[in-house]
Formats: structure tokens, C-alpha cells, sequence
């Protein structure tokens, strides 16, 4: 009988050609690499879960705990965190900084990938060099943390979202895009008294929906992430973000350092520092289907060309 | 003399009317560029404190100027060798340790004969990528405190003792290594399957009309299929090696490990915000950029060299 084997790689279907030996230790060599990174990958995530669900009465290693059944475990740590005023208003935070950065981002980046691709633009080749200069000549975090200390931004939350709203890599990425719309459409759209800005919203960005999203995720995650911005800029504690709230529940050796005693309720710290990360990163892990759809592409279009 | 005049003011007049034609379009451009200016070129004109003796009471414009005073003081202080070990030690450490394994990933991912273990994987390889690195400090946390770390948990129940690898100087850059392995490696496996995708089935045909064993397909056929790949990441991968991941390091440092975690990122961050010695540290910055810079042209230079249109820019 042939083997019917599903690989990525093209398989040849021969039923004379018998699996060699060495084909067998070959086929058992990448399984199990591929197990081994299945269980590399899988076990620090499920520690971390298993931790975050973790009752208060518990006895035993956290290496146990991984095995703990379903039945025995609490929620009281999510109970607690998702009760708690300074949670919520950290994840609302952090809500609002990734509707503005998202937005902001886009309607920046989007005219400009734009207007870089138009071939016949007079002055394109100094407009080109205009933004990728500050893209490899990187000057330091000091230069930028004077100029929005100058502008007044600190304590706002665009301080987070506006330093990096245009990405010139994004911005990079959407041109070759839009440079690959063939020519005649748009050529079509201007006989028929199109205006530049009419044809970017009627021909082009029906046209980009995957960029855009690919693009507009990678400036989410960016945002979503960011933590050294908020750090820097955000002072006031009710206008922390949800990263910002979870380093310092992570670094916090007791709950009450940087709270008021009790507001966690009774569960056990580690589960509360646990839970908090998987809540931070529950956004994350609800957008990744969406992600992994657009981003693979993405990159590959970042990447490799052709 | 006049045919030429006529045709240059005939050239100028159409560039006049090809930039009036395109009105609509500078209009677009318009507000991004204000925020290159204002976001982008700023800091750059900022930069020059490097020169200066900063005083916040003067500004950026004001302060006197000092000449290369800052980087005389950085270039002959006892840090700046085990600043520049550090980063260049962590960049190269994780492009050894990662580039590897993702390649070993990508192979076993395209070879991989139970498309459910593969799916698995690959859905799960990618994830971390999208985590930040204070979610990651919070895994490794669970994973490495020395108290109830389920590494330390293995070690005591071998009867070793319980290492505490965040503040150990010896466990520490092996951390940062292994853990960016961890985030990265599934990530930095597409790009590589991608080129694997790419291969003409015929190749596979021919292998095995021959009577080719899958450890001769993957010498003559699948690794040099990626081999430009590897070369083309390499190339841009020295683009950045002054990059040694800021935000990793400055979450799972502390001061017991600086000497050996210190980046010149972490460095510049401490000495500028927290010691408010602004202009060393935008010299330090600046020395960074330029050097960046140079390594970013060269392998830039490289890569479209090498292979057409998979430059940057």
C-alpha cells in the first residue's frame, strides 16, 4: 500500500518507492522536533494559566499545580482583578490608546504610502528620502522625550500613540502595495474626472483591504504592547495602561506596595500576578486568528517580493 | 543658445505643470509631513545637545556648547567597553541561538507527516511573537522564581538547588538568549517557509526518479533553496546588530545583573532619564545612530546586490 503522507512539501506519488529506512528515521526525527516544540512553546503558557487559576488553599510545587484538575480550580483571582477600579480603568486605558493609535496611525500613513507610490510625482525621490533618513539615522530616546516634553504632551494619552504613529517600515510596505495597483485604473478614474484624493478612496482602498488590516494590526500590536512610552510620558496613575499596571503588579513583591491592602481580595498573589497576564493578554490572543490570517501575508509582502 | 533656453523653460514649464497637475496630492501629503517634521526631524535637530551642556532653564537652543566633551567622557569611561560587549554579545548570541532553530522549524514544519501536529505547532509558534515582553516577565516569572518556578521546581526535585536566573550574573544573558529564542523563533521560521513554499515540485520528481533518501533531499534541494534567504537575513540582521532588544532587557534587569545585562540602550535610558544627564546621554544615542546608520547602508548595499528588489529602500 502507498503511504499517503500530507507534508507542505510536494510529495511525489510512487507506489514502487518504499519508505528506506532512513526515510523512516527521518519522518520519526521531525515529529518529534516538532513535538518537542509543541511542548517547548505549550508548557511555560499552560504554567502561567494553570497558575492564574490556582485556589487559595492549595498545597504543592507549581509543577503540580499544572496537573491540578479541572474542578479544584479558582477564579478568584480574575474575580478579584476584574473587580478592581484601578484594572478596569488600566484596560480602558489601554482600550483608548489603540483606538487612537490605530486611527491616527492609519490616516497618517495611508495618504502618505499613497502619495509615495504615484510614480509621475515631481520632487517623489527627495519626499522618499525625507522619510526614510530619520528611519536609519535612529538619534536616541533623549531628542524625542525633549520635543514631547516641549509640545506638552506628557500626561495625554497620545504621548503613547503619536511618537510612533507613522511606522516608515509600514509606510514602506503599503507603497510596494499600492505601486503594484496597475496603473490603468487609475488612469481610467482620472479621464473620468477623478481628483487624487477621490481615486486614494474609490480605486485604491477598496482595492488595499488586506494592507490595511495587515498594516492596522501591526500598529495594534505595536500600541496594545507599548509600555516605555506610557512609562515615560504617563505620570498620573489613572492614566496608566494595562502594561504599565502589570509590570508593577509583577514587580510588587507584596500586593499592597503599590495598592491599598486587600483590594486584590484573598487569592494568592502568584495567581493574581498570573491572572493579570493572561488577562493583558486576552486582546492579543482574541485578535490572533485575524492576525495570523493578515500577518503571515504581510510580512511576506514586507519580505519577499515576487 | 536660444534652442537651449527654450527647451530648459520648456523642461521647467512642464515640471510646473506636472507639480500643478499633482496639487491635489501635495495637499495629502501635507499633513504627514508636518508630523515628519515635527515628530522625526525635531529630535534630530534636538540631537545636537550631544554637543552641548544641557540646561533645562536654556533649552535645546540655548545651552553653550561644549564640543565632543560628552563623547570624550563616554569613549574613556570604564563602561564603555562592557557596553558595546554587551550589546554586540547579546545580538550576535541571539542571531547563533535563533536563526538555527528556526531554520530546523521551518524544515521540520514543511516535512512534518500529520498535518495536525503541524497546524498545532505553527498556530502556536507564531503567538509569542504578539506578546509584549512585560507578558513575557510575567511567563518567565511562573516559569524561573526561585521560590515556586516550575524550573527551580524540576531542579529541586533532581536535589540540585534552586537557582534565582533573573539575578544570577551567570544565568542571565543565557535567559535573555533562550527566552528571545522562545518568542522569536516560530516568527522568524515564515520568512524561511516561505522560500520552502517556493520550491518547483519537478526537483521533488527528479529526487526521486533517482532514488533520492529525504536526507539527500534536504541537502541538495531544500537548504539550498533557503541558503539565499539565510544570507539576505544575515545581511540585514547586521543592519541592526547595535539592536539588542531594549525592551526585553530593561524588563527583566535589576541592579544585581547590570554589569552583565547593561545594552547601550538601557544604558542611555538610565543615565538620561533617571540621572538627568541629557547630554552624555544623547551622545551615547548619537554615537549609536551614526554607527547604525553605517552598518544599515552597508548591508543595505548587500542586499540589493545580492538579490533585486528585496532591498529596504
Amino acid at each position: 500500500m502507498n503511504q499517503k503522507t500530507k507534508t507542505l512539501r510536494p510529495v511525489v506519488q510512487n507506489k514502487k518507492v518504499k519508505l528506506t529506512s532512513s526515510d523512516k528515521v527521518f519522518n520519526y526525527l521531525v515529529n518529534t522536533f516538532m513535538v518537542l516544540t509543541f511542548l517547548i512553546i505549550f508548557i511555560p503558557v499552560w504554567s502561567t494559566i494553570t497558575l492564574s487559576f490556582r485556589p487559595n488553599d492549595y498545597i504543592g510545587t507549581n509543577l503540580e499545580g499544572m496537573f491540578l484538575p479541572f474542578w479544584r480550580w479558582s477564579t478568584d483571582a480574575y474575580k478579584a482583578l476584574l473587580g478592581n477600579n484601578g484594572f478596569i480603568s488600566a484596560f480602558l486605558n489601554s482600550i483608548k490608546i489603540l483606538i487612537g493609535g490605530v486611527a491616527s496611525s492609519l490616516f497618517l500613513t495611508i495618504p502618505l504610502a499613497y502619495c509615495l507610490s504615484i510614480k509621475t510625482l515631481p520632487g517623489r525621490k527627495f519626499l522618499n528620502y525625507t522619510i526614510v533618513i530619520p528611519y536609519v539615522f535612529n538619534v536616541g530616546i533623549i531628542p524625542v522625550y525633549l520635543l514631547i516634553v516641549a509640545v506638552g504632551l506628557v500626561n495625554k494619552l497620545p504621548s503613547v500613540y503619536l511618537p510612533g504613529a507613522i511606522s516608515t517600515y509600514n509606510c514602506i510596505i503599503m507603497r510596494q502595495f499600492f505601486e503594484g495597483i496597475p496603473g490603468e485604473l487609475k488612469e481610467s478614474a482620472k479621464i473620468d474626472g477623478c481628483s487624487e484624493i477621490q481615486i486614494l478612496f474609490k480605486i485604491i482602498l477598496p482595492l488595499s483591504k488586506a494592507i490595511v488590516m495587515t498594516i492596522g494590526l501591526y500598529y495594534a500590536v505595536t500600541f496594545w504592547n507599548d509600555f516605555f512610552n506610557a512609562m515615560l510620558y504617563l505620570n498620573d496613575s489613572y492614566l496608566q495602561p494595562l502594561p504599565i499596571l502589570l509590570r508593577n503588579i509583577l514587580m510588587a513583591s507584596g500586593m499592597n506596595e503599590y495598592v491599598e491592602v486587600n483590594a486584590f481580595g484573598n487569592a494568592p498573589i502568584s495567581a493574581i500576578k498570573a491572572a493579570s497576564v493572561f488577562l493583558s493578554a486576552i486582546p492579543m490572543l482574541m485578535a490572533y486568528p485575524f492576525i495570523q490570517k493578515y500577518f503571515t501575508k504581510g510580512t511576506l509582502l514586507g519580505s519577499v517580493k515576487g | 543658445m536660444k534652442e537651449n533656453l527654450a527647451i530648459q523653460n520648456n523642461k521647467s514649464s512642464r515640471l510646473w505643470k506636472e507639480i500643478v497637475r499633482h496639487k491635489s496630492v501635495y495637499l495629502l501629503l501635507a499633513i504627514p509631513f508636518t508630523y515628519y517634521i515635527i515628530f522625526k526631524y525635531i529630535p534630530i535637530w534636538n540631537a545636537q545637545i550631544a554637543f552641548k551642556e544641557y540646561w533645562a532653564v536654556q533649552g535645546v537652543n540655548k545651552s553653550p556648547w561644549i564640543g565632543l566633551t560628552n563623547f570624550k567622557t563616554f569613549i574613556s569611561s570604564y563602561y564603555f567597553w562592557p557596553l558595546i560587549r554587551n550589546t554586540i554579545m547579546y545580538s550576535v548570541g541571539k542571531l547563533i541561538i535563533s536563526l538555527p532553530l528556526s531554520i530546523i522549524l521551518s524544515i521540520a514544519i514543511y516535512e512534518c507527516t500529520r498535518p495536525g501536529l503541524r497546524k498545532t505547532v505553527q498556530t502556536l509558534a507564531y503567538l509569542p511573537h504578539f506578546l509584549s515582553w512585560v507578558i513575557m516577565y510575567g511567563i518567565l516569572l511562573a516559569l524561573l522564581s526561585p521560590g515556586d518556578g516550575i524550573v527551580n521546581d524540576v531542579i529541586k526535585y533532581f536535589g540540585g538547588k534552586p537557582i534565582d536566573f533573573l539575578s544570577n550574573t551567570k544565568a542571565f544573558p543565557w535567559v535573555v538568549l533562550f527566552s528571545d529564542a522562545w518568542k522569536e523563533m516560530g516568527w522568524s521560521a515564515i520568512i524561511f517557509i516561505a522560500a520552502l513554499m517556493g520550491i518547483d515540485v519537478s526537483l521533488f520528481e527528479a529526487a526521486t526518479v533517482e532514488g533520492a533518501n529525504s536526507w539527500q533531499r534536504i541537502k541538495y534541494i531544500t537548504l539550498p533553496a533557503i541558503r539565499p534567504v539565510i544570507v539576505t537575513v544575515l545581511l540585514l540582521k547586521l543592519g541592526t546588530i547595535l539592536n539588542a532588544g531594549f525592551n526585553q532587557i530593561f524588563m527583566l534587569y535589576s541592579p544585581q545583573v547590570y554589569s552583565v545585562a547593561d545594552i547601550i540602550d538601557t544604558w542611555v535610558y538610565r543615565q538620561g532619564l533617571l540621572e538627568f544627564e541629557f547630554g552624555l546621554a544623547t551622545a551615547v544615542g548619537l554615537f549609536k545612530g551614526v554607527i547604525g546608520m553605517a552598518l544599515i547602508m552597508i548591508s543595505n548595499k548587500l542586499v540589493s546586490k545580492m538579490s533585486e528588489g528585496s532591498s529596504l529602500f
